[in-house]
This record gives C-alpha cells, sequence and structure tokens, in this order.
C-alpha cells in the first residue's frame, strides 16, 4: 500500500479526485472527507497495493502531479511497532531476528539456543580474539550412527557488515523452528551437520558498535600501537600478500604480518584443517554488493571444479531472485569484484574442499554497510 | 580500434556504470528524486590510442521513492589515458521522461527556507540504517553530492559508493539558492577505505544542484 501527496490545482482535478475516492473507496488520510478536498490544500490518500498502478495512470492521464509519501505503509507500521514475533519468541524466548544485536546479546542468544535445542544443538569453542574474546560455533546435528559431511558458515569476518551476523542468527533460527516439519531442512540434517559462527571478528564487531560503525579489520596494533587491525580476509594463506593487500597496518586492506597471524584466522584455519576430509560446502557471509563470488580472488585462471561451482552457484541465485526479486551475480571474485589473495574461500578451496563460496548480501550500495532494519528480513529469507 | 562487447557483471563494467550513474544523480537528482541502478543491461569498451578506454553503456534504472517505475537510458564514459587528475567525460541520454518532482521539491525548498534555526544534522543513515522520513530529501541530496564527487574523482580502479553523511549543516543564503555543507563518508570498494569528503551543494527548484567551488 502507498500513500500519495497531491496538491490539486484546478477545480477539476478537485472534482476528479473527489470521484476517484469515491469510486475506489481509498482511503483519505487528509482531509478526512472527500468534501473537504480543496485546490492548493494538500491531499494524503493511501492507495491498496493492488490499486496503486491504476491510480497513478488514472492521476497522469488527469495531468494531476503526485508524489509518492509513503512507498510501503505495512513497513512503517511493523518498524513503529514493538516487536511481536512470535515464532522468534518460541525458539529463544523474545530473540528479535529482525534487529541488529550487540555482541553480548549474540553470546547470550547462543547460549539460550543451545538449552532450547539440546537434542540438536551444541555451543562449542574455536578459539579466542586478539582481545581475548572467545569466539564460539553452533553445531547443529542430528543425532544418527552414520557419519555426516559438514557444511560450515562463518559470518562478521568484517565489522561492518552487520546483515552478515544477522543472517547467520537467522539460519539457526529458520533451521531449529522447521526441522521437524520442512522435508527439505529434514533431510538434510539427516545427511549433514551445520556448523555455524555468527561473530569470526568479535573484536571488530564490538568497536563498530561502540566506537566506529564503518570498522573493517580485527583489533590487533601494529607498530607499537600506532594503528590497529588486519583484514582478516586477506591474511589466510592462499597467495598470501600478492595482490589487493596492503602491507601498511592502517590500511583497510592490511594483510597482517604473514599468513595466519592474526588469532582469529589461525583459530578457524586450525578447525577447517582437522575436519577438511568431512567439510563438503564453506560458505562465508559478507555484505554488501549482492554477489555470489566463486574462487578465486588472485588469478583469472577457473578453478579446477569450476563448472561445478557455478551450476550451484547460479541455481543459488535464480532461488534467491525467485523471493523477492532481489538480484545477485555470481562469478569469480578476480572478474566481478577486484584481485584480491589471502582470503578465507580461497584458502578453503586449495585445501581441497570442493565448493567454497562468499555471499556478499544486500544492497548494492545505496545504504552500503548501514542496511535498514527493515531488510534484515527479506534479506535473510530470499537467502535461505 | 573497435568496441568489444563486456559481460555486464566484469567489475570494468560495473565501474563505469558507477561513474554513469554519479553523474546522473549530480544531473537530475534533486531532494525529491534518487535514482538507482537496477541493472547494467549492455557494455562494451573501446580502447582509444593516445587518448584512453571509453565504456559505452545501457542501464537500466529505478527511481527510489516509485520503484515500480524504471526509465532506460544510455551512457559513455571515458577515463582518459594515464590520468590521476582528469574527471573521466561522461554522455548520459535518458529515454523517456522521470516522473515530475516540481512539487515535493518546491514544498521542500519552501519548508527549509522559512526555518528559523539552520539545519544540522548527522549520521544519516544511523547505524542500523534508517533515516527520519524528514531527512530523506537531505539524504538524497547527499546522493547528488557524492555523485558528483564519485564523477569527478573515480578511475577505473576504484568502485565509489556514499557510505553515510557524516554530518550536514545549512547555511543561509541571501541569494535564492539553498546552501548545504556535507560532509560525505565515500566507501570504495576496492580499497576497501572509507574517507571523508568536505562538498558544499547549492540547490534551486528550478535551477537544479551543483557544487559550489571553493
Amino acid at each position: 500500500d502507498q500513500v500519495l501527496h497531491i496538491v490539486p490545482e484546478t477545480l477539476q482535478q478537485v472534482q476528479h479526485l473527489q470521484l476517484l475516492c469515491s469510486t475506489f473507496t481509498l482511503d483519505l488520510w487528509k482531509p478526512l472527507l472527500p468534501e473537504d478536498i480543496r485546490a492548493g490544500e494538500d491531499l494524503h490518500i493511501r492507495v491498496p497495493a493492488p490499486l496503486v498502478q491504476e491510480v497513478k495512470d488514472t492521476l497522469d492521464q488527469h495531468m494531476i502531479s503526485y508524489r509518492v509519501l509513503i512507498p510501503d505503509v505495512q513497513k512503517l507500521v511493523d518498524q513503529s511497532m514493538p516487536r511481536e514475533r512470535s515464532s522468534a519468541r518460541e525458539v529463544s524466548g523474545g530473540y528479535a531476528y529482525t534487529e541488529y544485536h550487540p555482541m553480548e546479546e549474540i553470546y547470550q542468544w547462543m547460549t539460550q539456543i543451545q538449552k532450547n535445542n539440546s537434542e540438536l544443538v551444541t555451543q562449542h569453542f574455536l578459539g579466542k580474539t586478539f582481545e581475548n574474546q572467545t569466539i564460539y560455533y553452533l553445531q547443529i546435528s542430528q543425532p544418527s550412527n552414520k557419519p555426516k559431511k559438514i557444511i560450515w558458515m562463518d559470518c562478521g569476518i568484517h565489522a561492518r557488515e552487520w546483515i552478515s551476523p544477522a543472517f547467520c542468527q537467522w539460519f539457526v533460527k529458520e533451521i531449529l523452528q522447521n526441522y521437524k516439519t520442512d522435508p527439505k531442512i529434514s533431510r538434510f540434517l539427516q545427511n549433514l551437520d551445520l556448523y555455524v559462527l555468527p561473530v569470526l571478528n568479535i573484536d571488530g564487531y564490538i568497536y563498530s558498535w561502540e566506537i566506529d560503525r564503518l570498522w573493517r579489520k580485527s583489533r590487533s596494533p601494529y607498530e607499537n600501537g600506532t594503528c590497529y587491525g588486519t583484514d582478516l580476509n586477506r591474511n589466510f594463506n592462499s597467495s598470501w600478500g600478492s595482490v589487493g593487500i596492503s602491507f601498511n597496518c592502517s590500511s583497510d586492506i592490511f594483510c597482517g604480518s604473514g599468513p595466519e597471524s592474526e588469532p582469529e584466522t589461525k583459530a578457524v584455519a586450525q578447525f577447517i584443517k582437522s575436519k577438511k576430509s568431512d567439510i563438503l560446502c564453506y560458505l562465508t557471509m559478507h555484505s554488501y554488493g549482492q554477489l555470489i563470488l566463486t574462487p578465486y580472488g588472485s588469478t583469472t585462471k577457473p578453478p579446477s571444479n569450476n563448472e561445478e561451482l557455478m551450476q550451484v552457484a547460479k541455481e543459488a541465485a535464480a532461488a534467491l531472485k525467485g523471493k523477492y526479486g532481489t538480484s545477485y551475480k555470481v562469478g569469480s571474485t578476480a572478474l566481478i569484484l577486484y584481485n584480491n589473495s589471502g582470503s578465507s574461500r580461497d584458502w578453503v578451496h586449495t585445501i581441497g574442499i570442493p565448493l567454497s563460496y562468499t555471499f556478499e548480501l544486500r544492497d548494492t550500495g545505496d545504504y552500503g554497510f548501514l542496511l535498514p532494519t527493515n531488510q534484515i528480513q527479506p534479506t535473510c529469507e530470499e537467502t535461505m | 580500434s573497435v568496441a568489444m562487447e563486456l559481460p555486464p557483471s566484469h567489475f570494468s563494467a560495473a565501474r563505469a556504470a558507477a561513474v554513469a550513474v554519479g553523474y546522473l544523480r549530480y544531473l537530475r537528482g534533486g531532494p525529491g528524486r534518487g535514482l538507482e541502478l537496477r541493472e547494467l543491461r549492455r557494455a562494451r569498451r573501446q580502447d582509444i590510442d593516445d587518448v584512453g578506454h571509453k565504456y559505452y553503456l545501457e542501464l537500466e534504472l529505478e527511481d527510489v521513492l516509485d520503484k515500480d517505475r524504471t526509465v532506460n537510458c544510455t551512457a559513455e564514459v571515458l577515463y582518459h589515458l594515464g590520468s590521476k587528475t582528469s574527471a573521466p567525460d561522461v554522455q548520459v541520454t535518458v529515454q523517456g521522461e522521470l516522473r515530475s518532482t516540481e512539487e515535493a521539491e518546491q514544498e521542500f525548498y519552501n519548508r527549509i527556507r522559512s526555518l528559523e534555526k539552520e539545519l544540522v544534522a548527522e549520521n544519516i543513515p544511523d547505524s542500523h540504517g534508517n533515516v527520519p522520513p524528514e531527512l530523506e530529501p537531505i539524504h538524497l541530496l547527499a546522493w547528488v553530492a557524492s555523485g558528483y564527487l564519485i564523477w569527478q574523482n573515480s578511475t577505473e580502479n576504484t568502485t565509489f559508493h556514499l557510505a553515510q553523511v557524516k554530518h550536514v549543516k545549512q547555511v543561509k543564503r541571501s541569494d535564492e539558492d539553498l546552501q548545504f555543507d556535507y560532509v560525505l563518508l565515500l566507501h570504495d570498494m576496492v580499497s576497501q577505505e572509507v574517507l571523508p569528503w568536505e562538498v558544499t551543494l547549492l540547490w534551486h527548484p528550478q535551477r537544479g544542484a551543483r557544487v559550489s567551488q571553493s
């Protein structure tokens, strides 16, 4: 539904608008009654979604200019109401999945999730950050006597990409809410274990909440504490330090003092190495850009299983688009984004994990890192 | 030399498209109109000896305040050879009409002119991506100003987007223009840097926008 703002200029226009309101029984917000519509005065009407195009066409035909005051009434209503998320509340006692949460709340959420779903979820220690925060991942695993392959998903490598941890939390909630009733999910869990790391770069994430919303890197000091942070996604051991990086610690793409120089990188790398023969697919979530990226960033030479990688990614992009029409581009980083080395996705592929993808979630730059909370739900739903 | 076809998903095509959109936002944007790239339909590139690289683009744009409507346009973006100091040459042709924003913009103009205290605001959008409705026109004017900066400062090795309006201050003038002094944070996808840029934007409902050279 949209609310249109019109200032009728002539008596003829006023009459036409009055006719329009009564013919379509439109909801007048201002004035309250059609007989109070006056030339030169503000008119606000709410038009139900199915009639929007028709009403606009008739306004155009009669040369009545208008402005869209509210492009989506429902969204505004949802925004201004206190969160009454029935499903979310069932799973973890009142957690708002359509809001961004600071790290402390995410820690509490993980504890609750494990507590409320102990038959399926276990929380595990992965490592520690530079500032000594504990990095946890959640294992979603249906008990079974057959060995299962693993799908790994990490979020929050880059601090400012808040939609990424929001997605990891949403993903967990969706799986846990629906695994008993959704045949696709239950079949999934019969054969696969899901490992989800909601926030990898915890130090950076906290920093983006408390000090600098647009911070990207970790928070390890360099040069005697004169500059901080390594870009964790340039710190992995995949052609480390070769391209699309900086050796200057004040750069946002500083790749660290060596491959895996950062405790966060090491924690992930160590774990993935230990489980590599069981990991089928590696997913790492970022924003923004609306892209599904395949290896590699450091070279345009395609990986050995490029056809398979592209096929799966294209199907994912098509399914995503089917939900809300959002377009995602698919391809290797080197071709559709830029050159870079040291990314987690590339490293994972080079050690033998066949399916490895970086998702760059919404949007394409209009809000960028500051994706409005009202886009959390559609972003997450389409990405599921 | 001949123009060769580029896959629209290739980064060089996307970068040229961003320059064209920036230029268009500067030229045709306003407090009542924000243009967004919906899709890059086609891209070709021509390497011109001793001159530079020229991109020929077919774009589909949408108006953020009326997303059901899209408009097609063609653009040419010429990056000059070896030049870090000269802005790309851009030409854009919009096919069809953009939605009229005269009335909304006049209303905005009147509202600002009648303010007793000069408008001041910061962090648009805020950390959670929210923009208060009364600041949306200021946000869209920031797109106009950032469009100028992006057009003027882009190279084939940058991809700029407006990350946030850090600060904006209205400056009352004795003539009929509105003046807004912005501090804009521009994000470059390639270097990942977010850097502040100061820019003064003048705007008038009939005359449109221009960046003040100070």
